[in-house]
Protein backbone atom coordinates (compact mmCIF):
# COMPACT_ATOMS: atom_id res chain seq x y z
CA UNK A 1 0.00 0.00 0.00
CA UNK A 2 2.82 1.97 0.81
CA UNK A 3 3.84 2.27 -2.74
CA UNK A 4 0.75 3.58 -3.96
CA UNK A 5 0.70 6.85 -2.26
CA UNK A 6 4.26 8.34 -3.34
CA UNK A 7 3.28 7.10 -7.05
CA UNK A 8 -0.07 8.80 -7.24
CA UNK A 9 1.55 12.31 -5.94
CA UNK A 10 4.28 11.87 -8.45
CA UNK A 11 2.43 11.08 -11.37
CA UNK A 12 -0.80 13.36 -9.90
CA UNK A 13 1.84 16.20 -10.30
CA UNK A 14 2.83 15.67 -13.47
CA UNK A 15 -0.46 15.29 -15.14
CA UNK A 16 -1.21 18.58 -13.28
CA UNK A 17 1.85 19.96 -14.59
CA UNK A 18 1.55 18.58 -17.79
CA UNK A 19 -2.16 19.97 -18.66
CA UNK A 20 -0.98 23.20 -17.09
CA UNK A 21 1.77 23.46 -19.34
CA UNK A 22 -0.30 22.76 -22.66
CA UNK A 23 -3.05 25.24 -21.24
CA UNK A 24 -0.21 27.93 -21.02
CA UNK A 25 1.22 27.36 -24.49
CA UNK A 26 -2.21 27.29 -25.75
CA UNK A 27 -2.61 30.82 -23.82
CA UNK A 28 0.44 32.34 -25.41
CA UNK A 29 0.56 30.41 -28.69
CA UNK A 30 2.64 32.77 -30.97
CA UNK A 31 1.69 32.53 -34.54
CA UNK A 32 4.59 31.15 -36.46
CA UNK A 33 4.60 30.83 -40.53
CA UNK A 34 4.55 26.98 -40.45
CA UNK A 35 6.70 26.83 -43.93
CA UNK A 36 9.44 28.13 -41.16
CA UNK A 37 9.50 24.64 -39.49
CA UNK A 38 9.49 22.79 -42.74
CA UNK A 39 12.82 24.44 -44.03
CA UNK A 40 14.07 24.02 -40.12
CA UNK A 41 13.36 19.86 -40.54
CA UNK A 42 15.07 20.51 -44.15
CA UNK A 43 18.40 22.66 -42.52
CA UNK A 44 21.20 20.01 -41.25
CA UNK A 45 20.25 20.90 -37.53
CA UNK A 46 23.31 21.11 -36.04
CA UNK A 47 23.40 24.66 -34.60
CA UNK A 48 26.42 25.41 -35.28
CA UNK A 49 26.20 29.01 -36.00
CA UNK A 50 28.03 28.87 -39.15
CA UNK A 51 25.47 31.02 -41.14
CA UNK A 52 25.57 33.81 -39.02
CA UNK A 53 22.13 33.44 -37.44
CA UNK A 54 21.96 32.10 -33.63
CA UNK A 55 21.51 28.67 -35.32
CA UNK A 56 19.13 26.86 -37.34
CA UNK A 57 15.81 27.74 -36.01
CA UNK A 58 17.30 31.51 -36.66
CA UNK A 59 18.44 30.88 -40.35
CA UNK A 60 15.27 29.19 -41.00
CA UNK A 61 13.31 32.29 -39.74
CA UNK A 62 15.43 34.26 -42.00
CA UNK A 63 15.07 32.30 -44.83
CA UNK A 64 11.38 32.49 -44.73
CA UNK A 65 10.90 35.93 -43.70
CA UNK A 66 13.72 37.92 -45.42
CA UNK A 67 14.25 35.46 -48.18
CA UNK A 68 18.00 34.79 -47.17
CA UNK A 69 19.32 32.26 -49.26
CA UNK A 70 19.69 28.47 -48.00
CA UNK A 71 23.00 28.40 -49.10
CA UNK A 72 24.38 30.46 -46.19
CA UNK A 73 24.17 27.17 -44.46
CA UNK A 74 27.86 25.54 -45.59
CA UNK A 75 26.61 22.24 -43.95
CA UNK A 76 23.72 20.95 -45.88
CA UNK A 77 25.48 21.42 -49.14
CA UNK A 78 23.85 21.88 -53.15
CA UNK A 79 21.05 19.57 -52.66
CA UNK A 80 19.35 20.81 -49.20
CA UNK A 81 19.81 24.25 -51.18
CA UNK A 82 17.86 22.79 -53.78
CA UNK A 83 15.37 21.24 -51.67
CA UNK A 84 14.92 24.44 -49.70
CA UNK A 85 14.64 26.73 -52.82
CA UNK A 86 12.32 24.60 -54.30
CA UNK A 87 10.47 24.78 -51.46
CA UNK A 88 10.30 28.30 -51.02
CA UNK A 89 9.49 29.10 -55.06
CA UNK A 90 13.16 30.41 -55.21
CA UNK A 91 14.93 29.51 -58.55
CA UNK A 92 17.66 27.82 -58.50
CA UNK A 93 20.07 30.05 -59.69
CA UNK A 94 19.46 32.55 -57.95
CA UNK A 95 21.39 31.03 -55.67
CA UNK A 96 24.87 32.04 -56.38
CA UNK A 97 27.43 30.92 -54.22
CA UNK A 98 29.85 34.06 -52.26
CA UNK A 99 32.97 33.65 -50.87
CA UNK A 100 34.83 36.62 -48.85
CA UNK A 101 38.24 38.25 -50.28
CA UNK A 102 40.49 40.19 -48.68
CA UNK A 103 40.56 43.82 -50.72
CA UNK A 104 44.33 44.13 -49.80
CA UNK A 105 47.38 43.12 -51.06
CA UNK A 106 49.93 45.22 -48.62
CA UNK A 107 52.25 42.54 -47.79
CA UNK A 108 55.45 43.09 -45.70
CA UNK A 109 57.08 43.45 -49.27
CA UNK A 110 54.83 45.89 -50.69
CA UNK A 111 53.82 48.23 -47.74
CA UNK A 112 55.64 50.72 -46.13
CA UNK A 113 55.36 51.15 -42.15
CA UNK A 114 54.55 54.12 -40.28
CA UNK A 115 55.83 52.66 -37.02
CA UNK A 116 56.37 49.36 -35.20
CA UNK A 117 53.38 47.92 -33.40
CA UNK A 118 54.58 45.67 -30.27
CA UNK A 119 50.85 45.55 -29.00
CA UNK A 120 47.99 42.66 -28.68
CA UNK A 121 48.13 40.87 -31.38
CA UNK A 122 44.31 41.84 -32.35
CA UNK A 123 43.51 43.95 -35.31
CA UNK A 124 41.23 45.86 -32.89
CA UNK A 125 43.24 46.84 -30.82
CA UNK A 126 46.03 47.73 -33.39
CA UNK A 127 43.38 49.99 -34.75
CA UNK A 128 43.31 51.95 -32.12
CA UNK A 129 46.51 53.39 -32.58
CA UNK A 130 46.56 55.47 -34.92
CA UNK A 131 44.71 53.12 -37.31
CA UNK A 132 47.51 50.51 -37.52
CA UNK A 133 51.06 50.76 -37.72
CA UNK A 134 51.09 50.59 -41.54
CA UNK A 135 51.59 53.61 -43.57
CA UNK A 136 48.12 52.58 -45.96
CA UNK A 137 45.65 53.55 -43.28
CA UNK A 138 43.06 51.45 -45.03
CA UNK A 139 45.10 47.96 -45.77
CA UNK A 140 44.99 45.09 -44.31
CA UNK A 141 46.50 45.03 -40.65
CA UNK A 142 47.48 41.03 -40.92
CA UNK A 143 47.10 40.42 -37.02
CA UNK A 144 44.44 37.81 -38.10
CA UNK A 145 41.11 38.62 -35.90
CA UNK A 146 39.40 37.30 -39.38
CA UNK A 147 41.54 34.10 -38.89
CA UNK A 148 40.09 34.01 -35.14
CA UNK A 149 36.61 34.09 -36.06
CA UNK A 150 36.34 32.03 -39.12
CA UNK A 151 34.63 29.14 -38.01
CA UNK A 152 36.24 27.03 -41.13
CA UNK A 153 39.96 27.41 -41.05
CA UNK A 154 39.79 29.06 -44.49
CA UNK A 155 42.10 32.60 -43.40
CA UNK A 156 45.87 32.78 -43.25
CA UNK A 157 48.05 35.46 -42.99
CA UNK A 158 50.26 35.21 -45.53
CA UNK A 159 53.17 37.69 -45.16
CA UNK A 160 51.06 39.92 -43.06
CA UNK A 161 47.98 40.09 -45.44
CA UNK A 162 45.08 37.49 -44.71
CA UNK A 163 44.51 35.45 -47.02
CA UNK A 164 41.23 33.23 -47.76
CA UNK A 165 41.47 29.95 -48.29
CA UNK A 166 38.66 29.87 -51.51
CA UNK A 167 38.24 25.96 -51.02
CA UNK A 168 37.48 26.00 -47.78
CA UNK A 169 35.50 29.64 -47.26
CA UNK A 170 31.79 28.86 -47.54
CA UNK A 171 30.78 32.76 -47.66
CA UNK A 172 29.71 32.93 -43.93
CA UNK A 173 30.66 36.34 -43.59
CA UNK A 174 32.16 36.61 -39.86
CA UNK A 175 35.29 37.77 -41.17
CA UNK A 176 33.46 40.43 -42.95
CA UNK A 177 31.61 41.65 -39.65
CA UNK A 178 34.66 41.49 -37.51
CA UNK A 179 37.63 43.02 -40.03
CA UNK A 180 37.72 46.45 -38.13
CA UNK A 181 39.31 47.87 -41.41
CA UNK A 182 36.20 46.68 -43.37
CA UNK A 183 38.42 45.59 -45.99
CA UNK A 184 36.49 41.96 -46.13
CA UNK A 185 33.78 41.68 -48.90
CA UNK A 186 31.48 38.67 -50.11
CA UNK A 187 31.54 38.12 -53.92
CA UNK A 188 30.38 36.01 -55.88
CA UNK A 189 33.07 32.81 -56.47
CA UNK A 190 32.18 33.48 -60.23
CA UNK A 191 33.40 36.71 -60.63
CA UNK A 192 36.86 36.13 -60.90
CA UNK A 193 38.95 39.84 -61.12
CA UNK A 194 39.03 42.11 -58.38
CA UNK A 195 40.65 44.75 -57.23
CA UNK A 196 43.31 43.82 -54.08
CA UNK A 197 43.24 47.35 -52.97
CA UNK A 198 41.22 49.33 -50.70
CA UNK A 199 42.84 52.62 -50.35
CA UNK A 200 40.89 55.73 -50.98
CA UNK A 201 43.72 58.36 -50.53
CA UNK A 202 45.10 60.58 -53.64
CA UNK A 203 47.09 58.82 -56.37
CA UNK A 204 50.61 60.18 -55.00
CA UNK A 205 49.73 59.30 -51.56
CA UNK A 206 48.62 55.57 -52.15
CA UNK A 207 51.60 54.92 -54.15
CA UNK A 208 53.54 55.96 -51.70
CA UNK A 209 51.98 54.03 -48.85
CA UNK A 210 51.90 50.81 -50.97
CA UNK A 211 53.51 49.50 -54.00
CA UNK A 212 50.65 47.94 -55.28
CA UNK A 213 47.64 50.07 -54.38
CA UNK A 214 45.27 51.53 -56.67
CA UNK A 215 45.80 55.27 -57.77
CA UNK A 216 42.17 55.69 -59.36
CA UNK A 217 44.29 55.99 -62.85
CA UNK A 218 40.88 55.02 -64.81
CA UNK A 219 43.29 52.59 -66.97
CA UNK A 220 40.87 49.58 -66.39
CA UNK A 221 37.72 51.59 -66.10
CA UNK A 222 38.94 52.71 -69.69
CA UNK A 223 39.47 49.80 -70.89
CA UNK A 224 36.53 47.36 -69.79
CA UNK A 225 34.33 46.58 -72.48
CA UNK A 226 31.27 46.56 -70.18
CA UNK A 227 31.85 49.43 -68.07
CA UNK A 228 31.89 47.15 -65.21
CA UNK A 229 34.59 49.42 -63.34
CA UNK A 230 33.28 52.60 -61.36
CA UNK A 231 36.39 54.74 -60.20
CA UNK A 232 35.08 56.70 -57.18
CA UNK A 233 36.59 57.88 -53.98
CA UNK A 234 40.10 57.36 -55.59
CA UNK A 235 39.49 53.47 -55.70
CA UNK A 236 38.44 51.26 -59.00
CA UNK A 237 35.24 48.80 -57.79
CA UNK A 238 34.44 46.09 -60.07
CA UNK A 239 30.78 45.23 -60.08
CA UNK A 240 30.45 41.54 -60.48
CA UNK A 241 27.11 41.36 -61.59
CA UNK A 242 28.51 43.18 -64.37
CA UNK A 243 32.05 41.62 -64.73
CA UNK A 244 32.55 39.09 -67.70
CA UNK A 245 36.25 38.08 -66.85
CA UNK A 246 37.95 39.55 -70.13
CA UNK A 247 40.52 39.97 -68.06
CA UNK A 248 41.49 43.35 -70.22
CA UNK A 249 41.86 45.28 -66.85
CA UNK A 250 44.53 43.07 -65.62
CA UNK A 251 46.78 43.49 -68.19
CA UNK A 252 46.57 47.40 -68.41
CA UNK A 253 46.74 48.04 -64.13
CA UNK A 254 50.18 49.61 -63.77
CA UNK A 255 49.91 48.96 -60.34
CA UNK A 256 49.17 45.06 -60.26
CA UNK A 257 46.45 45.38 -58.30
CA UNK A 258 43.73 43.80 -60.12
CA UNK A 259 44.24 40.22 -60.51
CA UNK A 260 42.19 37.05 -61.50
CA UNK A 261 41.32 35.66 -57.91
CA UNK A 262 40.26 32.09 -59.82
CA UNK A 263 43.59 31.62 -61.08
CA UNK A 264 44.50 31.04 -57.24
CA UNK A 265 42.30 28.07 -57.23
CA UNK A 266 43.08 26.67 -60.19
CA UNK A 267 46.73 26.97 -59.82
CA UNK B 1 12.52 41.61 9.33
CA UNK B 2 15.85 41.40 10.44
CA UNK B 3 16.10 38.01 10.07
CA UNK B 4 14.98 38.19 6.26
CA UNK B 5 17.85 40.68 6.09
CA UNK B 6 20.26 37.98 7.47
CA UNK B 7 18.98 35.76 4.76
CA UNK B 8 19.30 38.23 2.44
CA UNK B 9 22.58 39.15 2.79
CA UNK B 10 23.75 35.77 3.22
CA UNK B 11 22.86 34.35 0.09
CA UNK B 12 24.18 37.26 -1.92
CA UNK B 13 27.29 37.56 -0.35
CA UNK B 14 28.51 35.48 2.08
CA UNK B 15 27.18 32.17 0.69
CA UNK B 16 27.43 33.70 -2.84
CA UNK B 17 25.65 30.86 -4.50
CA UNK B 18 28.14 30.46 -7.55
CA UNK B 19 31.49 32.26 -5.81
CA UNK B 20 31.29 29.97 -2.60
CA UNK B 21 28.72 27.60 -3.00
CA UNK B 22 30.26 26.53 -6.58
CA UNK B 23 26.36 25.75 -7.58
CA UNK B 24 25.25 26.81 -11.33
CA UNK B 25 28.82 26.74 -12.51
CA UNK B 26 27.28 26.12 -16.10
CA UNK B 27 25.75 29.55 -16.95
CA UNK B 28 28.34 30.93 -14.79
CA UNK B 29 31.08 29.90 -17.81
CA UNK B 30 28.56 29.88 -20.43
CA UNK B 31 26.21 33.28 -20.75
CA UNK B 32 29.20 35.39 -18.81
CA UNK B 33 31.01 36.50 -22.18
CA UNK B 34 29.18 39.55 -22.79
CA UNK B 35 27.56 41.86 -19.95
CA UNK B 36 24.03 41.84 -22.02
CA UNK B 37 23.69 38.29 -22.04
CA UNK B 38 24.85 37.98 -18.74
CA UNK B 39 22.20 40.54 -17.17
CA UNK B 40 19.16 39.00 -19.95
CA UNK B 41 20.47 35.74 -18.10
CA UNK B 42 20.65 36.87 -14.24
CA UNK B 43 16.90 38.50 -14.88
CA UNK B 44 15.56 35.19 -16.24
CA UNK B 45 17.33 33.21 -13.12
CA UNK B 46 15.61 35.29 -10.40
CA UNK B 47 12.93 34.88 -11.66
CA UNK B 48 12.52 31.03 -11.88
CA UNK B 49 14.23 31.18 -8.30
CA UNK B 50 11.33 32.81 -7.10
CA UNK B 51 8.62 31.16 -8.73
CA UNK B 52 10.29 27.60 -7.61
CA UNK B 53 10.87 28.66 -4.65
CA UNK B 54 7.44 29.17 -3.68
CA UNK B 55 5.92 26.34 -5.95
CA UNK B 56 8.57 23.84 -4.56
CA UNK B 57 8.00 25.32 -0.87
CA UNK B 58 4.28 24.59 -0.78
CA UNK B 59 5.05 21.14 -2.77
CA UNK B 60 7.07 20.11 -0.32
CA UNK B 61 5.22 21.41 3.09
CA UNK B 62 2.02 20.48 2.06
CA UNK B 63 2.42 17.39 0.09
CA UNK B 64 5.35 15.76 0.22
CA UNK B 65 5.93 15.91 4.52
CA UNK B 66 2.41 15.04 5.36
CA UNK B 67 3.16 11.88 3.32
CA UNK B 68 6.80 11.16 4.89
CA UNK B 69 7.54 11.21 1.04
CA UNK B 70 10.91 13.54 1.84
CA UNK B 71 13.14 11.44 -0.07
CA UNK B 72 10.85 12.25 -3.52
CA UNK B 73 12.17 15.69 -2.81
CA UNK B 74 14.77 15.51 -5.87
CA UNK B 75 12.59 14.09 -8.70
CA UNK B 76 9.57 16.08 -7.37
CA UNK B 77 11.71 19.83 -7.40
CA UNK B 78 12.97 18.70 -11.03
CA UNK B 79 9.59 18.24 -11.84
CA UNK B 80 8.77 21.84 -10.99
CA UNK B 81 11.55 23.75 -12.19
CA UNK B 82 11.14 21.96 -15.68
CA UNK B 83 7.82 22.72 -15.43
CA UNK B 84 8.30 26.36 -14.57
CA UNK B 85 11.31 26.79 -16.80
CA UNK B 86 8.57 25.55 -19.84
CA UNK B 87 6.14 28.28 -18.25
CA UNK B 88 8.96 31.00 -18.54
CA UNK B 89 9.65 30.42 -22.42
CA UNK B 90 6.41 30.50 -23.05
CA UNK B 91 5.64 33.39 -21.21
CA UNK B 92 8.77 35.16 -23.15
CA UNK B 93 8.17 34.12 -26.58
CA UNK B 94 4.86 35.86 -26.26
CA UNK B 95 5.23 38.58 -24.04
CA UNK B 96 9.18 39.66 -24.64
CA UNK B 97 10.50 38.18 -28.37
CA UNK B 98 13.22 39.88 -27.74
CA UNK B 99 14.21 38.66 -24.30
CA UNK B 100 13.96 35.24 -25.61
CA UNK B 101 15.71 35.76 -29.14
CA UNK B 102 18.46 37.15 -26.58
CA UNK B 103 18.55 34.55 -24.11
CA UNK B 104 17.88 31.73 -27.15
CA UNK B 105 19.44 28.30 -26.06
CA UNK B 106 20.44 29.51 -21.97
CA UNK B 107 16.97 29.74 -21.21
CA UNK B 108 16.66 25.89 -21.47
CA UNK B 109 19.57 25.42 -19.37
CA UNK B 110 18.05 26.96 -16.17
CA UNK B 111 16.70 23.75 -16.12
CA UNK B 112 19.63 21.98 -15.38
CA UNK B 113 20.66 25.21 -13.22
CA UNK B 114 21.88 23.36 -9.70
CA UNK B 115 21.29 26.52 -8.21
CA UNK B 116 18.16 26.33 -8.74
CA UNK B 117 17.50 23.25 -7.54
CA UNK B 118 20.27 24.01 -4.89
CA UNK B 119 18.44 26.36 -3.33
CA UNK B 120 15.20 24.01 -3.26
CA UNK B 121 16.83 21.57 -1.24
CA UNK B 122 18.16 24.00 0.87
CA UNK B 123 15.64 25.81 2.69
CA UNK B 124 14.15 22.44 3.37
CA UNK B 125 17.36 21.46 5.30
CA UNK B 126 17.34 24.52 7.46
CA UNK B 127 13.55 24.65 7.85
CA UNK B 128 12.60 28.38 6.53
CA UNK B 129 9.15 29.37 6.31
CA UNK B 130 7.32 30.40 3.25
CA UNK B 131 8.59 33.58 3.55
CA UNK B 132 12.08 32.89 3.87
CA UNK B 133 12.17 30.27 1.65
CA UNK B 134 10.63 32.62 -0.91
CA UNK B 135 13.65 35.58 0.27
CA UNK B 136 16.06 33.30 0.36
CA UNK B 137 15.42 32.17 -3.63
CA UNK B 138 15.38 35.18 -4.73
CA UNK B 139 18.67 36.86 -2.86
CA UNK B 140 19.98 33.37 -4.26
CA UNK B 141 19.43 34.90 -7.78
CA UNK B 142 20.87 38.15 -6.49
CA UNK B 143 24.25 36.65 -5.62
CA UNK B 144 23.72 35.05 -9.02
CA UNK B 145 23.09 38.13 -11.04
CA UNK B 146 26.42 39.91 -8.75
CA UNK B 147 28.22 37.36 -9.53
CA UNK B 148 27.78 36.78 -13.52
CA UNK B 149 27.82 40.20 -13.78
CA UNK B 150 31.32 40.78 -11.83
CA UNK B 151 32.64 38.00 -14.02
CA UNK B 152 31.29 38.93 -17.38
CA UNK B 153 33.13 42.64 -16.61
CA UNK B 154 36.57 40.85 -15.86
CA UNK B 155 35.86 38.09 -19.17
CA UNK B 156 35.58 41.64 -21.09
CA UNK B 157 38.50 42.86 -20.47
CA UNK B 158 40.21 39.33 -20.64
CA UNK B 159 39.71 39.47 -24.22
CA UNK B 160 42.28 41.93 -25.52
CA UNK B 161 44.86 40.88 -22.85
CA UNK B 162 47.46 39.21 -24.26
CA UNK B 163 47.48 35.76 -22.87
CA UNK B 164 49.92 32.76 -23.24
CA UNK B 165 48.85 30.32 -25.43
CA UNK B 166 48.34 27.32 -23.01
CA UNK B 167 45.50 29.42 -21.05
CA UNK B 168 43.96 30.73 -23.99
CA UNK B 169 40.13 30.55 -24.00
CA UNK B 170 39.04 28.09 -20.90
CA UNK B 171 42.18 27.93 -19.00
CA UNK B 172 42.48 31.47 -18.21
CA UNK B 173 38.62 31.83 -17.69
CA UNK B 174 38.40 29.29 -14.64
CA UNK B 175 41.57 31.31 -13.44
CA UNK B 176 39.92 34.29 -13.01
CA UNK B 177 36.52 32.63 -11.51
CA UNK B 178 38.99 31.21 -8.74
CA UNK B 179 40.24 34.56 -8.09
CA UNK B 180 37.11 36.13 -8.40
CA UNK B 181 36.00 33.73 -5.80
CA UNK B 182 38.47 33.94 -3.59
CA UNK B 183 37.69 37.17 -3.16
CA UNK B 184 34.55 36.39 -1.86
CA UNK B 185 35.90 34.57 0.47
CA UNK B 186 36.67 38.06 2.00
CA UNK B 187 32.79 38.03 3.01
CA UNK B 188 32.82 35.12 5.05
CA UNK B 189 33.39 37.36 8.08
CA UNK B 190 30.34 38.95 7.67
CA UNK B 191 28.66 36.93 9.64
CA UNK B 192 25.65 38.34 11.02
CA UNK B 193 24.30 37.74 15.09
Amino acid sequence: MSVIIPVAIVSGLGLFFGVGLSIASKVFEVKTDERIGKVREMLPGANCGACGFSGCDGLAEAIVNEGVSPDRCPVGGASMVKKISEFMGMAANEVVKKEARVMCNGTCDNAQLKYKYEGIRDCHAANLLAGGAGSCGYGCLGLGSCKEVCPFDAIVIENGVARIIQEKCTGCGKCVAECPKKIIHLVPVTSGFTVFCSNKEKGAVARKACKVACIACRMCAKVCPVNAIDVSDNLAVIDPEKCINCGECEKVCPQNCISDSRARVLA
Amino acid sequence: MKELLAILIGAVLVENFVLSKFLGICPFLGVSKKTSTAVGMSGAVIFVLVLSQAVTWLVNHYLLVPYELEYLQTIVFILVIATLVQLVETFLKKMIPALYKALGVYLPLITTNCAVLGSALLFVERNYSFIQAVVFGFAAGLGFTLALILFSGVRERLETCDIPEAFKGMPITLIAASLVSISFMGFASLILP
